[in-house]
């Protein structure tokens, strides 16, 4: 087994390098070994021994042939999150193909017609989970518009003892199995006195009569969140000379975790995202959805080590990792911050059913007030007086990507510039921005007691497919009426992100839809076939929110019938 | 015996959800519309009381999709190594009829000393605004007598393990059957408190104390019998599922 797994590697190694100048061949091989992360011995899914499988160097023009080998005893896949290709070689099984059989190879054969940081990711049960992922790096035919000295990979993900079936079982059995911050008779107390009897009972009685919880911010806990493989502990580092331009290429390849990201001491400057160019823009901290990527560019003047660091938005820890000098220094690790609750703005009214929406408590404060004036007064929120609207109000702003008082809104640590979704404006406008064709209202919804998620009520099992016609925009308005976030996916095209930036609008492969907010994307129908359209959240795509897109042919009138 | 029995209603249970049809295999890459099994050990207790102890036991199994399947019910009483002093099973076909319910119909059989008694179910089991447990069922007997029965439950959490659980449960008969010795009106309750320690989410250990009580005609019968209308137990057991 050693041995095979040895020759693998040199196998991979070896033809890791392109031969020909414009036409690679890329081996991989899906493997089950024991890896030890959390000091356990658990069986993982490797790929040519690793976890996170090597990262894909690519080529913008060049042809590649990717032979997967799967020695696993169960049907695998790979797909290439955020290529366009054909849809037969993007990998879903049932969808694109049959999937790779035990023992088999599957050769997927694609041109590359575009550049910039992806990943791909076995598509069959919870592989993705257990270990079957990795980065794609895809080098500019030409010149980038921003220099870099040095650049890494930074892949975050979150590993788990359990296996994908475990979890999944035991949500279904149990929706609040893994939520251990639920809230306690001494919680109940303390807001007692702090809000006082009637402001905390009648808090409690508004959750209890949705039931729901306003910590119900991540399905799954009990994660070790890791950063190219390695856990907090183990600090994956990266060398730096000071003064030099690094790029990080953040890719979440995690199953369940969303990450805030920031490095204190260093400004970051956004350059890509989904791997389009985006207009530069500079933070102190950005929120990274399932499935997102986002290419940053920093430069430590200082001869330090500073820390990586990526809080799980669930606050359940972290994954660390370090710039450094030299090998073996180490920055400061931050305090985590205390979890974030969900507030009565982050349920939709289709979620409250027919709830007394003006007899809620967290609303009361809000009676007549205009969320845009509210919105505007976040400046002021040093003062004493607005003390207690801001924590009502949460934190999101105007242009936020929360609803107006949610309390998910994330803050940038330090104070200062977290990124949001309008801050992202394409390098280069987009050649065929128009009105869109149609719309197409897809509403995010699910049972979250029952463990069952579906788009416009109906799972994935029980829906048609989603039909397009080759050569329209459509414009998908997502409607989130749920209480959690959702990173949905499409396959095979790009979505444009409709920020109000017009035709700088950004293409992005997946798009966070928080709690009972309206996100729209423009998606330009340019690739025939059948795609996959999902919640990037493992057990909700698992659990049925999902759909087959299928595009087709433009049927040409003629006249002469 | 009860061993034997549950397992061979699991048995018939799982033959029975296949039989509906609701399984696809066609889709086998997504798990939306597969048959889940649960098997709920509510309460297996020792209830300690004047005189004997008691042996109690409260359990479900399901199998079923997301929106329906089939569920078996057990729940009754034992002497400490004597005979089951009273033993209720039901088989219900069952169906979610909202975010938080599901509605259940079918059979349900008392084993008990003395004479037997098969009834009809109808019923709704869930979670209630306010995170009620709560299951609700309307019996018709083989002898035409109708009854009603509420039970709920409460989880108060005193730290994110340790559990307080407040339970109740109510009996109404509309009519007499003096054979098993009901009388109609109101006819029993129990209300028990119980410390739970989540060991796992899926093993629970726990104390309380439970009390029965039974009412009107009901009790008269029981007096009658020599029985006692009211009885107040410590109990220890343990809960667990999977
Ligand atoms: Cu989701």
């Amino acid at each position: 087994m050693r041995f095979r797994m040895m020759q693998g590697l040199i196998l991979a190694i070896a033809s890791l390098a392109p031969i020909g100048a414009m036409a690679g061949t890329y081996d991989l091989v899906i493997d089950e070994q024991i890896v030890n992360i959390t000091g356990k011995d658990k069986k993982a899914m490797t790929i040519n021994g690793q976890l996170p499988g090597p990262t894909l160097r690519f080529k913008e023009g060049e042809d590649v042939t990717i032979n997967v080998t799967n020695r696993l005893d169960v049907d695998s896949s790979i797909h290439w999150h955020g290529i366009l290709l054909p849809y037969q070689m993007d990998g879903v099984p049932g969808i694109s193909f049959d999937g790779i059989k035990p023992g088999e190879t599957f050769s997927y054969q694609f041109p590359i017609k575009q550049s910039g940081t992806y990943w791909y990711h076995s598509h069959s049960g919870f592989q993705e989970q257990e270990g079957v992922f990795g980065s794609i790096v895809i080098e500019a035919e030409k010149r980038e518009p921003f220099k870099v000295d040095r650049e890494y990979v930074v892949m975050l993900s979150d590993w788990s003892d359990e296996t994908g079936d475990q979890i999944f079982a035991n949500l279904k059995a149990q929706s609040d199995y893994y939520n251990y911050s639920q809230q306690t008779a001494g919680d109940f107390f303390d807001d007692v006195k702090t809000k006082g009897w009637s402001a905390a009972f009648k808090d409690r009685l508004s959750w209890g009569s949705m039931r729901m919880m306003p910590t119900d911010i991540a399905d799954v806990s009990g994660y070790t969140f890791l950063m190219n493989g390695k856990a907090p502990e183990t600090n994956w580092t990266a060398l730096f000379e000071k003064g030099e331009r690094i790029r990080l290429r953040f890719i979440n390849g995690s199953a369940m975790s969303y990450f805030d990201v920031r490095i204190p001491g260093l400004e970051m400057t956004v350059v890509q995202s989904d791997g389009n160019n985006v207009q530069p823009v500079t933070v102190d901290e950005f929120r990274i959805a399932v499935a997102e990527t986002y290419d940053v560019i920093v430069r430590p003047r200082e001869d330090k080590a500073f820390t990586i660091f990526a809080e799980s938005v669930s606050r359940t820890g972290y994954a660390r990792g370090t710039l450094a000098p030299r090998e073996g220094m180490a920055a400061e690790v931050p305090e985590q911050r205390d979890s974030q609750l969900l507030t009565m703005s982050d349920m939709s009214m289709a979620s409250m059913g027919g709830m007394d929406h003006s007899s809620m408590a967290g609303m009361e404060n809000m009676k007549g007030m205009d969320h845009s004036k509210m919105a505007g007064m976040e400046g002021m929120a040093g003062m004493e007086a607005m003390d207690h609207s801001k924590m009502m109000m949460g934190a999101s702003s105007a242009n936020s990507d929360y609803a107006p008082g949610s309390g998910l809104a994330p803050e940038a640590a330090n104070g200062g510039k977290f990124l949001v979704y309008a801050d992202l404006k394409a390098q280069t406008p987009f050649a065929d921005y128009r009105e869109p064709d149609r719309e197409i209202e897809l509403r995010l919804t699910g049972n979250m007691e029952r463990y069952f998620w579906s788009i416009n009520g109906i799972k994935y099992s029980d829906a048609e497919p989603v039909r397009l016609k080759m050569g329209e925009r459509v414009r998908i308005k997502f409607v989130n009426d749920t209480m959690m976030m959702h990173p949905m996916h499409l396959h095979g095209m790009w979505m444009q992100l409709d920020k109000g930036n017009g035709r700088f609008n950004p293409l992005k492969h997946t798009v966070n839809v928080a709690p009972n907010t309206t996100l729209t994307v423009d998606v330009p129908v340019d690739a025939l076939g059948q795609w996959a359209f999902h919640c990037h959240l493992m057990y909700h795509m698992a659990a049925g929110m999902f759909r087959k897109v299928i595009v087709e042919e433009a049927v040409v009138q003629t006249a002469a019938q | 015996m009860t061993v034997k029995k549950t397992a061979c209603a699991s048995a018939l249970l799982l033959g029975a959800t296949l039989a509906l049809g609701v399984s696809s295999l066609a889709s086998a890459e997504m798990k939306d519309d597969s048959i889940m099994t649960k098997f709920m050990l509510d309460r297996f207790e020792v209830r300690h009381q004047d005189g004997d102890d008691l042996l109690s036991w409260e359990a479900q199994i399901n199998a079923r999709t997301d929106y329906q399947g089939m569920a078996f019910k057990t729940s009754g009483e034992r002497l400490n190594n004597g005979p089951a002093e009273s033993a209720e099973h039901q088989l219900l076909y069952q169906r979610l009829v909202s975010d938080f319910f599901d509605a259940q119909f079918g059979i349900r059989y008392d084993n008990q000393p003395g004479p037997s008694r098969t009834y009809a179910v109808a019923g709704l089991q869930g979670l209630a605004p306010y995170w009620f447990e709560v299951d609700a069922n309307l019996f018709l007997s083989d002898e035409g007598d109708a009854s009603a029965r509420i039970e709920a439950e409460y989880d108060l959490l005193l730290t994110q393990k340790l559990v307080l659980q407040p339970s109740a449960e109510i009996t109404v008969a509309f009519s007499d059957d003096e054979e098993i010795g009901v009388g109609s009106g109101l006819s029993s309750a129990e209300v028990g408190i119980r410390l739970r320690y989540e060991l796992s989410r899926k093993f629970v250990p726990y104390v309380g104390i439970n009390w029965e009580k039974s009412f009107g005609d009901t009790a008269d019968f029981a007096r009658a019998e020599g029985e006692d209308t009211e009885v107040g137990s410590l109990v220890i057991g343990v809960s667990a599922w999977f």
